[in-house]
């Protein structure tokens, strides 16, 4: 038999030791030694506040009701857990990239800043989360009832009573010397953090210490309990769907939603890589927390008398057993999951009202312009603790109020779906740039209406908060809005009812009013940042260039973040401009740097009225957005002309570096034929000019003579030609070439050039095929000969070939006629190809002296003048030529 | 903190930059074979909810009033299996998950942070 004082002893030691747990990590942190208090062990732990004393107490009871229904309440955010990387990443990366401080003020911040909004969702958690917080004051009262029967006292209401205000008291102080201790909410709140932490693992482990005497101790192993549940009231699984997959749903939902885990999941958030460590670890920590709660179930409803309150049974199970260590473990767990969540909850509210609702009131009440004077530092700080005795002030209220009865513990569900009335707004806000403000506050209060009269208030029990009348045929005999069957639609369960039409009409009227109304220039851009959240790590513009002096923003900045923290900021952004002191210029930029840095104190939407103040409205306008957006597309566009211009301008120093290659070739070139062709005048003028003065001498042998003659008119011959090419040429390249048009037969032709070239003294054999060569062609026949016949005395020269060859092919092809003319000798070099058209031109070959490297370029000239061409055909095994035929018009 | 800002501001404008010259967006249709693996494993954890929701709603189609499959016992048994199951699987998931970078998560920067 443990006295109750030494329960009373035990509690107030444990608290002791969270107190000094909490200031030990202060310390710590302060100290700068904090990086195991940011580690994702502890994040995960601080996340076991979803866990409450319903959780602690009331699932066993849920389970001895109804079965493994009570699961669902767990399996909703094992999903959202399993899928962080789709959603709780974003959000994660949203609250810390805009230093948000509460759930209010992420609905706040999308929609442009908006008070209005903050203050709706902040009505809308003081709603939802009073009755909860009730709810652990009685669940603390009741198990500490408990312990007084067992040892003997009789509680009565006073006591009860007594009891939870001196719980809400502690709470209250705890929360006031670690919660409101840094003014900047969204920074971590160390001291809370880690003892939450400690208190998850306290909660866990006295769950499992009578768990696991439940199953071993009582039951007899696991095979036993399994019987046990089989010959339980609870031994057929009928799951009702609908309320199963509400159940889901809504616990899943809740989990994002309720401020207290939007507080520990995103604002106390110190690094994202966390959510991939809690996002298997946590969904761990609720299968062990939910893993012995059916067994305590039957064994408390086989063991206990009928009649026993099943939600008690964590307690009085070894109580009756007479485990009496284990019994005040159990309490101490059962205290750790009430206080872990209050604690938040009130931090989470307190914000949440001093930065939406009080702040926001005491600056309208002041004339514009008075911010900078006034002390805000000290109105946000006491805000803050009188909210935190509000709202726990409030539960306290609550749970005297409501008596403590039954009625209380039914209120877990219906927090829940009061508070997921934010999700719309906040899922849509999050992946949907169209969601804007109008939208947002439609559904908030449709949502809030439709749950208030379809759950809350019928939730007081009939006749309570609404007449039985009322459940029958409506308000003044309106049918259709009863609050159990909305539109006449009866028989859902009253729980999925009211789930399905808040949520189903909060959700139409957030899309159908943000589709036909139009968002400010504000929303637009917040609008983007958040939901092309992983696209920018800055934000956009929101400020344009103001005329406010940097000294006011400084004074105001001290007044509410302090001196020091202000002064630094000042100095750091003065330093990165390039300037000494603690001035900085004014740019947009840094309006925005600071309007975020206040907004980690006091929230988006009023840090954005302050600075708002002060730069007298130069914020950015409809206009401002569509400026910066042509801004953007013309530097693109600017850029990709740059780009093409660019490529343009590659493409023409590759042709001019070509063409200045051929020209230097060329002119070498040129300046060897120069020296070749004075060779070639000189070498018969030179025979010539010898030969004649020798026949000048006279007395020679009349066959002597005869030869010299010969000789000098050979030579004198050599010159004309030579001349003649020359002449020719030029002619060709002038354009004035005379041609007279023929007609005649493409084979005649060859054969004549054949014939002229000399082929038939050489050793050249030469291929035809003589029947495809009947060509009627009409054209120049003198110079298309002479081109045939320079090809062929080309392959005369050049094929050095054994049995020198020489193939003339003649094809005929869509209209056109070719000619080929392909030797067997060592054709023409790749580097020369591009070459041998050219005037001048002739190869490095020795045995080439006889030509002065005309012969092909006039071949050329002569075809582009018929209207035809010739062209080096690689790849034949020899050189090849191919004269394409002018097509016969 | 001005000077991280600053860090950051250069950080879009240099990502601006590479969209702008490529015209038509930053998206890289090809990664290399670790860049590649990392994305089926993000797709992998996107899907992991989809089929735990999935499994939980199953049970709802069993018959019931007969057979052991309408069990308490039987039903805890398959739920705290699956869960466990899950957490199984999420638990791997976060060993071979690389975090992108915290400042640039385009698909740019998915392919430079392949090894």
């Amino acid at each position: 038999m443990i006295s109750f004082n030494l329960l009373v002893l035990v509690a107030l030691g444990y608290v002791a030791f969270l107190f000094l747990v909490a200031f030990g990590a202060e310390r710590r942190a302060k100290a700068g030694r904090s990086s195991w208090l940011r580690s994702s062990t502890i994040y995960t732990l601080s996340l076991s506040i979803y866990c409450t004393a319903w959780t602690f107490y009331g699932a066993v009871g849920y389970a001895a009701r109804s079965g493994l229904e009570f699961l669902t309440i767990y399996l909703g955010p094992t999903i959202v857990l399993i899928g962080w990387w789709w959603f709780l990443r974003k959000l994660v990366r949203i609250g810390r990239s805009q230093r948000l401080t509460s759930i209010a003020d992420l609905i706040s911040s999308r929609f442009g800043k908006s008070t209005a909004l903050g203050v709706m969702v902040t009505i809308l958690a003081i709603i939802g989360t009073t009755p909860y917080i009730a709810l652990q004051l009685q669940s603390v009262t009741q198990s500490i009832a408990v312990f007084a029967a067992h040892s003997g006292e009789s509680w009565q209401d006073d006591n009860l009573a007594g009891a939870a205000m001196w719980v809400a008291f502690g709470l209250a102080v705890f929360t006031l010397l670690f919660g409101t201790r840094n003014l900047d909410a969204s920074e971590r709140h160390h001291g809370i953090v880690l003892a939450i932490a400690v208190e998850a693992v306290v909660k866990l482990f006295a769950l499992v210490a009578v768990g696991v005497f439940v199953v071993w101790g009582v039951a007899g192993g696991v095979g036993p309990t399994l019987d046990l549940i089989d010959a339980s009231v609870q031994s057929q699984w009928a799951p009702v769907p609908s309320r199963w997959i509400g159940l889901i749903f809504v616990s899943g939902a809740a989990f994002l939603c309720l401020p207290r885990m939007f507080q520990v999941l995103v604002v106390e958030n110190a690094d994202e890589r966390h959510l991939s460590t809690a996002g298997w670890a946590f969904p761990a920590y609720l299968l062990v927390m939910s893993l012995f709660v059916m067994p305590i179930a039957v064994v408390g409803l086989d063991l206990m008398p009928t009649g026993a309150n099943p939600d008690l049974f964590v307690v009085t199970i070894p109580l009756q057993e007479g485990r009496e260590g284990l019994a005040i473990l159990a309490f101490l767990g059962g205290f750790s999951s009430a206080t872990s969540m209050v604690i938040v909850a009130t931090l989470a509210i307190a914000t949440m009202v001093s930065n939406h609702i009080v702040v926001p009131s005491w600056l309208n009440a002041r004339t514009p312009g008075a911010v900078v004077s006034g002390d805000v530092r000290d109105v946000v700080v006491l805000s803050r603790r009188l909210s935190v005795g509000v709202v726990l002030a409030l539960g306290y209220i609550y749970f005297r109020l409501s008596g403590g009865g039954s009625a209380l513990a039914a209120i877990g569900l219906v927090s829940f779906t009061g508070v997921i009335q934010v999700l719309p707004a906040m899922v849509g806000g999050v992946i949907w740039r169209g969601a804007n403000r109008w939208g947002a506050g439609a559904g908030l209060i449709v949502g809030f209406v439709v749950w208030a009269w379809t759950q809350f208030l019928p939730s007081f029990g009939v006749d309570a908060a609404l007449p039985q009348a009322v459940f029958d045929v409506g308000p003044f005999g309106i049918g259709w809005l009863r609050p159990q069957a909305l539109f006449g639609i009866e028989g859902i369960d009253p729980f999925v009812h009211a789930v399905f039409w808040s949520l189903g009409l909060n959700a139409g009227a957030f899309m159908i009013v943000s589709i036909v109304t139009f968002p400010n220039p504000l929303e637009r851009l917040q609008g983007a940042q958040f939901v092309k959240i992983f696209d920018y790590s800055t934000g956009a513009r929101v400020w344009t260039q103001s005329t406010a002096q940097a000294e006011d923003m400084l004074v105001m900045a001290q007044r509410i973040i302090g001196g020091a923290r202000a002064q630094s900021l000042f100095q750091a952004e003065a330093r990165s401009q390039g300037k000494a002191g603690f001035l900085p210029d004014v740019t947009p930029e840094f309006i925005d740097r600071l309007e975020r840095e206040l907004s980690g104190s006091v929230g988006a939407a009023t840090a954005h009225a302050m600075i708002g103040q002060l730069t007298e409205g130069t914020m950015v306008s409809v206009d401002d957005l569509i400026a910066v957006a042509d801004e953007t597309a013309q530097i693109m566009e600017y850029s990709n002309r740059l780009e093409a211009k660019s490529a343009e301008q590659d493409r023409t120093a590759r042709a001019l570096r070509e063409a200045n290659e051929k020209l230097t070739a060329l002119s070498i070139q040129k300046d060897a034929f120069l020296s070749q062709i004075s060779h070639e005048l000189r070498t018969p003028m030179s025979s010539i000019r010898s030969f004649s003065e020798i026949i000048r001498e006279g007395d020679l042998e009349e066959s002597n003579r005869t030869r010299f003659a010969g000789i000098i008119h050979e030579e004198s011959n050599r010159l004309t030609r030579l001349l003649d090419d020359l002449l020719d040429l030029g002619v060709l390249e002038s354009g004035q070439v005379q041609l007279t048009q023929k007609n005649g037969d493409l084979g005649d032709l060859i054969e004549r050039a054949l014939v002229v070239a000399g082929v038939e003294g050489s050793d050249l054999k030469v291929f035809r095929k003589p029947t495809k060569e009947t060509v009627p062609i009409c054209t120049d026949l003198e110079r298309l000969t002479q081109v045939f016949i320079n090809l062929i005395s080309n392959v005369l020269k050049y094929a050095v070939a054994e049995n020198p060859e020489l193939r003339i092919i003649v094809r005929s092809q869509t209209g056109q006629t070719f000619v080929d003319f392909c030797d067997n000798g060592p054709g023409i070099p790749k580097e020369s190809q591009s070459m041998i058209f050219e005037k001048f031109s002739r190869l490095e070959d020795a045995r080439m002296a006889g030509g002065a490297g005309l012969g092909l370029a006039i071949c050329k000239q002569i075809m582009a003048a018929l209207g035809g061409d010739v062209a080096y055909l690689p790849g034949q095994g020899g050189a090849a030529f191919r004269v394409t035929l002018p097509s016969n018009g | 903190m001005a000077s991280e800002a600053d860090e950051q501001l250069g950080e879009q404008e240099q990502s601006v930059k590479n969209t702008d010259f490529l015209g038509a967006g930053p998206r890289i249709e090809f990664l290399d074979k670790s860049a590649y693996r990392q994305r089926r494993i993000r797709d992998a954890a996107s899907f992991l909810p989809v089929l735990a929701v999935i499994l939980m709603i199953f049970p709802l189609m069993w018959p019931r009033g007969v057979g052991e499959k309408s069990l308490t016992s039987y039903g805890m048994i398959y739920l705290f299996g699956l869960w466990f199951v899950l957490v199984g699987l999420t638990f791997l998931l976060s060993r071979v998950l690389r975090f992108p970078d915290v400042s640039a998560d385009s698909e740019v920067n998915a392919e430079g942070t392949s090894e």
